[in-house]
């Protein structure tokens, strides 16, 4: 992979982790949820810089966008506060 | 190799939250994170350094510089049943909050563990 | 507190089990057996240019059944959970704002062309019917969105599906009584690069693209409708 690439890719993971931490960790569900949406669209990105354009494709469309929504009207439905302790 | 490190810390966290949190959402949360590392790590086997990516085209027509078509084709079943497999759960989820009025599996009696 | 400490004990023990087995395949280095294979025959065999369509449909062609039926389960057992008991409790919808109700007014026919053009090049360009029928649905889900008034037709929609359903397994039939097994290539090859190529993907993607986009449509009508039913008091 060129260096530059690779860099690009290293930051995309961190991101990743990053938002993946915040999404289990916050108490409010629905900055959860979009989170979680967030790391979805990063992971498509490095699912592209691994040369897999039809994973990147199917990721972006399915498991950010409509996971997304599903997990929006489950939030709205429910409760929006996590009080675990 | 950072491929490989970054997609076990995913599935890493999502076993945590799976495991840890009294949450509903946050253990559906927990599910679709290990789903995602899996796919991550799939994807990142079939990888092969200075290769482009397995689709035929004016300018690529040799097929020895391509990376590997099949864990990419098992990644694209597994993304599409992991999509229905969330709407599933969002829809017990949602069932268990009209029965019980919590998502707190610690007050759900017949899930306490 | 001990508790915790058992939980994360046993979580690295999964972590470091991975990745002792991940230690013997190196990253970046050629693995391929059987992706070789697949690499070499795909343009003679096929006449597909895209590798991964042509694993998905035509070498795994049955799989990709069996994944369409696992869509197909889980979208009747959301309608099925979605109403079964009924809570009728008031919530107050927001209105959605000017820009959102004319932006979707502009997007919504393009969002419609593009998927249908990446379910029709799926054996051409990267996408395929699972990617366009989503794209297709994420449409329907904008059009959800700003206007409140909005329900499809589910009978339409529901025969779209059983339709896209049918060819796929018509197809499948077609090869066991021509060829002599279940969804073997009855069709010509055609040249490479052409938009009639590919032999039974073609037919194929668009019936699992026009499937999957009506499917994924129901599925959210039954998530929208229930938090619009509730307001109207609980019909559907």
């Amino acid at each position: 992979m060129n260096i530059y690439i690779l860099i690009f890719s290293y930051l995309l993971l961190v991101l990743t982790i990053i938002l993946s931490i915040l999404a289990i960790h916050v108490k409010d569900l629905l900055a959860a949820v979009i989170f979680m949406g967030g790391g979805s669209l990063l992971v498509s990105l490095v699912f592209l810089l691994l040369q897999a354009p039809d994973v990147a494709m199917s990721e972006a469309a399915i498991g950010a966008a409509l996971t997304m929504a599903i997990y929006i009207v489950a939030v709205k439905k429910t409760e929006r506060e996590d009080n675990d302790d | 190799m950072i491929f490989y490190i970054s997609a076990l810390l995913i599935i890493g966290i999502g076993i945590y939250a799976l495991i840890i949190k009294k949450n509903l959402i946050k253990i559906i949360i927990g599910l679709d994170l290990i789903e995602t590392g899996i796919n991550l790590l799939i994807v990142s086997i079939g990888y092969v350094n200075g290769k482009t990516a397995p689709i035929f085209s004016k300018d690529v027509m040799n097929a020895s510089l391509m990376v590997d078509p099949v864990p990419q084709a098992l990644t694209l079943t597994s993304i599409v049943i992991g999509a229905s497999e969330l709407a599933l759960a969002a829809a017990f989820v949602v069932l268990l909050y009209r029965k019980y009025g919590t998502l707190d599996i610690r007050k759900i009696r017949s899930l306490r563990w | 507190m001990i508790r915790k400490i058992v939980y994360g004990v046993f979580i690295l023990i999964i972590i470091a089990a991975i990745a002792i087995f991940m230690s013997n395949y190196k990253f970046g280095v050629d693995k391929m057996d059987v992706g070789k294979y697949y690499l070499d025959n795909t343009v003679p065999q096929t006449g597909a240019a895209n590798v991964v369509t042509s694993v998905t449909l035509f070498y795994r062609g049955f799989d990709t059944l069996g994944e369409v039926t696992v869509l197909f389960t889980a979208a009747l057992g959301v309608a099925v959970l979605y109403f079964m008991g009924e809570n009728k409790r008031k919530q107050k919808l927001q209105e959605s704002n000017f820009v959102t109700k004319i932006g979707t007014r502009v997007v919504f026919p393009f969002i419609l062309l593009t998927g249908a053009y990446i379910f029709m090049h799926g054996h051409l360009t990267p996408g395929g019917g699972f990617q366009g029928g989503a794209l297709i649905a994420t449409g329907f889900l904008l059009l959800y969105l700003a206007y409140e008034e909005t329900s499809i037709d589910r009978k339409k929609f529901y025969l779209v599906e059983g339709l896209g359903g049918l060819t796929y397994v018509i197809i499948g039939l077609l090869g066991f009584f021509m060829k002599g097994s279940f969804l073997a290539n009855v069709l010509p090859n055609g040249t490479l690069f052409d938009l009639l190529s590919g032999g039974i993907m073609l037919p194929i993607y668009i019936g699992v693209g026009l499937k999957v986009g009506s499917e994924l449509s129901n599925i959210i009508d039954d998530l929208m409708c229930e938090v619009k039913c509730e307001e109207a008091g609980g019909e559907e």
